[in-house]
C-alpha cells in the first residue's frame, strides 16, 4: 500500500482492481481543516480520467505492474505479437491497447510492454519512427515554407500533414507521442 | 520566471509590506516581534510544528501576541515568518509570512470592516483594484457556513458536524463557488467543532465567532472574536490534544504561560491572521506561491 506521502505525479495506483496513473496532484488544506490531496487520475487500461481527493490517513493500493523490454514481431488477428529477445517468450497484446500506435510498429522495433497482473496493458515505443511517403500531391515549385502543410500517406495507409516540399518517395520521421510529422530524413 | 518578472513581483511585495505597516501605524497599532522559537506550539487539530532543538518553530504568533494583549497592549500587529511541517503545495510553503493583528474592545465584525479598509489601502498603493477577476476594493459579501453548505453541499454542518465530509465539501463544493464571486467573500459562523480559539455565539445551536476571507476562491485570512475564558480554553486544548493523540499526531504540551495570562484576564478582543504570500499571489495573479517569495 502507498500512503499519501508517496503521492506524486506519475505514481501508479490501484483503485477497485484497475491501475491508474496520477496525472496531476495538488496539496490542499481548508482553514483549520485536515490536509487533503486532490488528484487527477487516468485509468491506464481505458484511458478514462477521474478526480479523487485523499485524506492524509488514507491508504492507496499498489498495482502489480511490471515493465519488460521486448521487440515487436507481427500482427495476428486482433492482436499484436511481441517477443522477449533473451527468452524468446512471446506475448500477445490486444489491438485496443496498441490503438493508433499500430501505424508506427515496425518489425524488430524495441518497445517496453507494461503488464498489470500479467496482462499487457500498455506499450511504450521509441519517440520517433521513420516512414516512407507513398502518396501526396506535388507542392508548388520553390515552396519551402514549413508552416503550410498538405496531407500525405505513409506506406501503411497512415495519414499525416507534411510541409509542401515533401515528395512521394521521401522518408520522414514521425513523433509517435503526437502522431505528427517531425522532419525529413535522407535515406538510402 | 524571468529575472525581470521576479524583480517586479518582489518590488510589489516590498511595497505591499510598506503599505501594511503604514496602514496599521496610522491606526495606532504598534508593530511587535514575538518569539519565533517557542517552548510549545499552539495546539491545533491539523497543524504540525517543526522542531528546533528543544523548542519548536512557531506555527503562528497567536499565543504570544495574546499574552501581550492580556498584559495591556491594546492594538498590536506583526509581520513575520511562521512554519508548518509538511505543508507544501501551490498555496502552501513550510515557511511563509503572516500578518497578524489584535485589537481590544473589538469583535470580528469590526475586523471585517478593518480588513476591507486594508484591502482598499492595498489597491490604492498598487493603483489598481481588480485582480484575478475580483474587485479587492469592493465591500465583501458575507456567507455563513451554514448557508454556504446548504446551498452548495446540501447539508448543515452546524447541526451535525462530520469532519471528513466538511473538509471535502468545503474544498470541492463550496470553495469553487466562492471562486466565482467577483468581490471578496467573508465565510463566517463556523461550527463549534471548528471554533479553534474563537468565542461562541449565544445562538442555538451556537456558532463560532470566526470568519475567513476568500479572494478568488482562495482562503487568505482567519479572524476571531477571541475566546477570553481560561477554563474553556484549557478544555479546548485538552480535547484537541486527545484528538491529536488518537490520530497519531504529536501532542504538544499545553502553553501554561498563555493560560496563566488568560486567567489573570483578557479584555474583549478580536484578532486576525492574514497570509501575506496568498495576498501577493492574488496581486501578482499567480497560482504558485513560490512565484511571490524570494526563496
Amino acid at each position: 500500500m502507498y500512503t499519501t506521502s508517496d503521492l506524486r505525479k506519475g505514481l501508479k495506483i490501484e483503485i477497485d482492481g484497475d491501475p491508474y496513473v496520477i496525472t496531476d496532484f495538488q496539496f490542499v488544506k481548508p482553514g483549520k481543516g485536515q490536509a487533503l490531496y486532490r488528484c487527477k487520475l487516468k485509468n491506464i487500461i481505458t484511458g478514462s480520467t477521474m478526480d479523487r481527493t485523499y485524506r492524509s490517513a488514507d491508504k492507496l493500493g499498489k498495482p502489480d505492474l511490471m515493465q519488460r523490454e521486448m521487440v515487436y514481431s507481427y500482427p495476428e488477428g486482433d492482436h499484436f505479437v511481441f517477443m522477449d529477445d533473451s527468452t524468446y517468450e512471446q506475448v500477445t497484446v490486444d489491438k485496443d491497447v496498441i490503438g493508433d500506435m499500430k501505424y508506427f510498429l515496425v518489425e524488430d522495433m524495441p518497445v517496453k510492454v507494461l503488464f498489470f497482473n500479467d496482462l499487457a496493458i500498455d506499450i511504450e515505443m521509441p519517440n520517433f519512427v521513420e516512414k516512407e511517403i507513398i502518396e501526396t500531391e506535388p507542392g508548388a515549385r520553390g515552396d519551402t515554407a514549413t508552416n503550410v502543410t498538405k496531407p500525405a500517406k505513409v506506406d501503411n495507409g497512415y495519414e499525416i500533414s507534411v510541409p509542401l516540399f515533401i515528395k512521394e518517395g521521401d522518408w520522414v520521421r514521425i513523433d509517435t507521442r503526437t502522431g505528427e510529422y517531425a522532419d525529413r530524413i535522407s535515406k538510402k | 520566471m524571468s529575472l525581470s518578472a521576479r524583480k517586479q513581483t518582489l518590488a510589489l511585495r516590498a511595497r505591499i509590506l510598506k503599505t501594511m505597516r503604514a496602514f496599521f501605524d496610522a491606526r495606532d497599532y504598534t508593530e511587535v516581534e514575538t518569539p519565533v522559537r517557542v517552548a510549545t506550539p499552539a495546539l491545533e487539530d491539523h497543524i504540525d510544528a517543526e522542531p528546533s532543538g528543544d523548542h519548536w518553530l512557531r506555527t503562528s504568533p497567536e499565543l504570544h501576541m495574546k499574552r501581550m494583549v492580556c498584559a495591556g497592549f491594546e492594538r498590536i500587529y506583526q509581520i513575520g515568518p511562521c512554519f508548518r511541517r509538511g505543508e507544501a503545495g501551490a498555496r502552501h510553503r513550510p515557511e511563509y509570512t503572516m500578518l497578524e493583528w489584535y485589537r481590544t474592545g473589538a469583535d470580528c465584525r469590526d475586523l471585517e470592516r478593518e480588513t476591507h479598509a486594508l484591502l482598499r489601502a492595498v489597491c490604492e498603493a498598487v493603483g489598481r483594484s481588480e485582480f484575478m477577476g475580483v474587485d479587492l476594493s469592493a465591500e465583501p459579501v458575507r456567507h455563513t457556513v451554514r448557508d454556504a453548505f446548504w446551498l452548495w453541499a446540501g447539508w448543515d454542518p452546524v447541526e451535525a458536524f462530520d469532519e471528513d465530509r466538511f473538509d471535502l465539501d468545503l474544498t470541492e463544493k463550496v470553495e469553487p463557488m466562492l471562486a466565482q464571486c467577483p468581490v471578496p467573500v467573508i465565510l463566517t459562523d463556523f461550527p463549534a467543532e471548528r471554533a479553534a480559539l474563537a468565542r461562541m455565539s449565544a445562538d442555538t445551536p451556537p456558532v463560532a465567532q470566526r470568519w475567513e476571507l476568500y479572494l478568488a476562491g482562495m482562503e487568505l485570512a482567519n479572524a476571531y472574536t477571541e475566546l477570553t475564558e481560561a477554563a474553556e480554553q484549557r478544555r479546548r486544548f485538552e480535547i484537541c490534544g486527545q484528538g491529536r493523540a488518537l490520530r497519531g499526531q504529536e501532542v504538544y504540551p499545553i502553553d501554561e504561560p498563555f493560560l496563566t495570562a488568560l486567567e489573570k484576564g483578557m479584555p474583549p478582543c478580536a484578532g486576525i491572521a492574514l497570509g501575506v504570500d496568498r495576498l501577493m499571489m492574488v496581486l501578482a495573479e499567480t497560482d504558485d506561491i513560490r512565484n511571490v517569495r524570494a526563496f
